[in-house]
């Protein structure tokens, strides 16, 4: 059975950390890094990348469109 | 010679929009200009031309309006009248800081508030000096015939693309009311041959996007922008005074008068004349920018200059920076509303300068 | 399966358009204008309209929306802008324009020309960006203000005998014949960001029909005017801002829906 797996790539410099994305991701992907960028903020990362299904919700709701996202179709393993 | 016609100085102004080509109007009426908006309406100039008109819900709209057609390089013009004016001050003040051009016609009431119907003078600072907020400049064309509100609709519009910058046009409504006869411009075709490479039309591919804006938040940025546009003020300053000059030569007295008091000027210099008096006139076209320089050459040769408006006196504070203090450089006028008669303006001299 | 082996090329299903500019936007952390922005220029991408489109930046936090929107854009006075896009339109009737407002330049200082370019059926787009407050200024009340809600200018609560009532021009223009598409939108979760995105494409290709005018209000945030948490602010805009501006299509293809 296909499945979806999924990536994001978000651009560090430019996240603002308001951490919208993080509530908009169904299967609870991302977090905000413990260290900050240069312009003092907070940003979001993978924390649980194999969850990701790239459904592009946190790209979507991100108001500075920092975040890109990868999707793939794989099979399952076994 | 082109075709001749007895028109109203409000109905010139009109017909020369539509034959300059220009691509749009957009008014509200109020007295004693509401003949401009009129007069196209019933020309229906979308089928002579395929020019724009449209009747805003205010001056507010309306100069906007000239704006938004201003910022995509069209031809545009607007009428209006003191207190509309007024209200345009806004727009046009960010028409002058987003380097926009277009026609502005003032045919100027009485004034302050809402003053009175009759023509009067009492805009010439709000004109020349700036109306609006921050450090601007309109050039200022005073016609004082019916066949100068047509020609100089023309000559805004050159002037106005020339420089990027909005052109008044200011009358009164003496002038706006009147009817004449008008040797009329054959009909240009709605484009101009001036560089529109700023304007926003839609980003191509094979050009930079385009940005008209009034800000920048950069203080720096924004002390750049106002040099840049003194500069091109001093570029108008250089090049674009016009004056002329009646019955000078052998004047010992002088009037300096634009519009139509420039009119009932002459007719003082007739009468006085008449009597043994020398007086000639300096008739500023261009308010901004201001002959100063002719006047000052004057200021040489005769004994006195009178300033002629119909107003408290504003054009005065001018005639005195070109005069300077060698001779008496005084001011004549009704306050507007009330027109001044060639008799009052004549006595007004000999009361100046020879009782 | 490696991180690596997906971000590929060929695996790409999301990133921000080309229609908006690499600049940092100017707004607050979580601030809902970054996503309506993104929204009308990804319209445009989609379109394939950028030659076409000329964008009209009105004054309040989106003062500088030109500096994200890559395309051709003018900056107008404020409340002005539905009168500056007429006169872009009637000028050029079969270029894509649209204006993009706030609730202080469109409900308050620009009412007369909002009412009057829609009243006419301008062929314009109208974006509404609603957030309940002055944001650029520092949060003061809004014509948009809700009933008893805290602004710098009415730090105790607007009260309505004193203040007035927050206005809700949407329902508004929608009485008005010229206009043939108005709808109330939010993007504050996955779902509405799509079927906000509907609604201005919708508002966009309208244009092309030169039926009306379209207006598209998005009911957003303002976490830093509000004094919340981007999160709290989604939270409080749900269970506040939505029961006074409920969401949805008022009027389709000039007919009243609701």
């Amino acid at each position: 059975m296909a499945k979806n797996r999924g990536a994001i790539v978000v651009d560090i410099e430019k996240c603002k950390g308001c951490e919208l994305c993080v509530g908009s991701c169904p299967t609870q992907v991302i977090k905000m890094a413990p260290e900050v960028n240069g312009k003092g903020y907070r940003y979001a990362f993978m924390e649980n990348p194999d969850a990701c299904t790239g459904c592009a919700n946190c790209a979507v709701v991100c108001p500075d469109g920092v975040i890109t996202v990868y999707r793939v179709k794989v099979e399952a393993e076994n | 010679m082109g075709e001749l016609r007895l028109m109203k100085g409000n109905e010139a102004i009109a017909e020369a929009a539509i034959r300059a080509g220009a691509d749009a109007y957009f008014g509200y009426p109020i007295t004693p200009q509401s003949e401009v908006m009129e007069y196209l309406a019933q020309e229906e100039p979308h089928k002579r031309t395929g020019m724009v008109l449209l009747q805003a819900e205010s001056e507010l709209a309306a100069i906007n309006m000239v704006y938004g057609a201003a910022s995509t390089g069209k031809k545009v013009m607007t009428s209006s009248s003191s207190p509309g004016i007024s209200l345009m001050m806004e727009g046009i003040s960010y028409l002058a800081g987003s380097e926009l051009p277009c026609v502005i016609a003032n045919i100027v009431r009485g004034g302050p508030g809402l003053g009175t119907i009759q023509p009067s003078q009492a805009d010439y600072f709000q004109a020349t000096k700036g109306g609006g907020h921050g450090d601007y400049r309109l050039i200022v064309l005073a016609p004082s015939s019916v066949q100068e509100m047509s020609d100089f609709v023309k000559l805004g519009f050159e002037l106005a693309f020339k420089y990027r910058m909005p052109v008044m046009i200011l009358s009164d409504g003496l002038i706006g009311q009147m009817m004449e006869k008008v040797e009329l411009f054959d009909q240009m075709p709605r484009a101009t041959e001036f560089d529109q490479s700023w304007a926003t039309t839609g980003k191509t591919p094979d050009r930079e996007r385009n940005i008209i804006t009034s800000l920048d938040l950069d203080p720096n940025g924004m002390e750049k922008h106002n040099l840049d546009l003194q500069e091109k003020y001093k570029k108008v300053v250089a090049s674009e005074v016009r004056y002329e000059l009646i019955d000078c030569e052998d004047a010992d007295y002088l009037y300096v008068a634009y519009g139509s008091s420039a009119r009932i000027c002459q007719k003082a210099i007739r009468m006085g004349r008449e009597e043994g008096i020398k007086i000639g006139l300096i008739r500023p076209i261009t308010l901004f920018p201001f002959p100063y320089d002719i006047i000052g050459e004057y200021a040489k040769k005769v004994k006195g200059i009178l300033s002629v408006e119909l107003s408290a006196g504003q054009m005065i504070e001018d005639v005195r920076l070109a005069v300077g203090t060698t001779i008496p450089a005084l001011h004549f006028g009704r306050m507007g509303g009330v027109i001044h008669s060639p008799e009052e303006v004549l006595e007004g001299l000999k009361k100046a300068f020879l009782k | 399966m490696d991180i690596k082996d997906i971000i590929k090329e060929e695996n790409l299903v999301y990133k921000k358009t080309d229609c908006m500019t690499d600049n940092v936007l100017s707004y607050c952390p979580g601030c809902g204008h970054g996503v309506i922005h993104r929204l009308c220029m990804e319209v445009v991408d989609e379109m394939d309209i950028v030659a076409d489109t000329i964008g009209v930046a009105s004054v309040g936090c989106s003062v500088l929306a030109y500096d994200f929107m890559n395309i051709d854009m003018t900056g107008v006075p404020h409340g002005r802008a539905p009168a500056v896009a007429t006169g872009i339109k009637r000028t050029w009737p079969d270029k894509f324009v649209f204006t993009y407002q706030g609730d202080g330049d469109l409900a308050a200082i620009g009412t007369a020309e909002t009412i009057h370019a829609c009243n006419r059926g301008e062929n314009i787009t109208i974006i509404f960006v609603n957030n309940g407050i002055y944001g650029m200024t520092g949060g003061q009340m809004a014509p948009t203000t809700l009933p008893g809600m805290k602004s710098s200018t009415t730090p105790y609560g607007r009260e309505i005998a004193l203040m007035g009532n927050p206005i809700k021009m949407t329902e508004l223009v929608a009485e008005l014949p010229g206009t043939y598409y108005v709808t109330r939108q939010a993007v504050h979760t996955p779902a509405l960001v799509r079927k906000a995105k509907k609604a201005i494409r919708t508002a966009f290709e309208n244009q092309k029909l030169k039926k009306g005018l379209s207006l598209v209000e998005v009911v957003s945030n303002c976490n830093s005017g509000w004094k919340m948490t981007p999160v709290q602010s989604n939270q409080w805009l749900e269970e506040n801002m939505l029961p006074f501006y409920p969401l949805g299509d008022i009027k389709v293809e000039g007919k009243k829906v609701k």
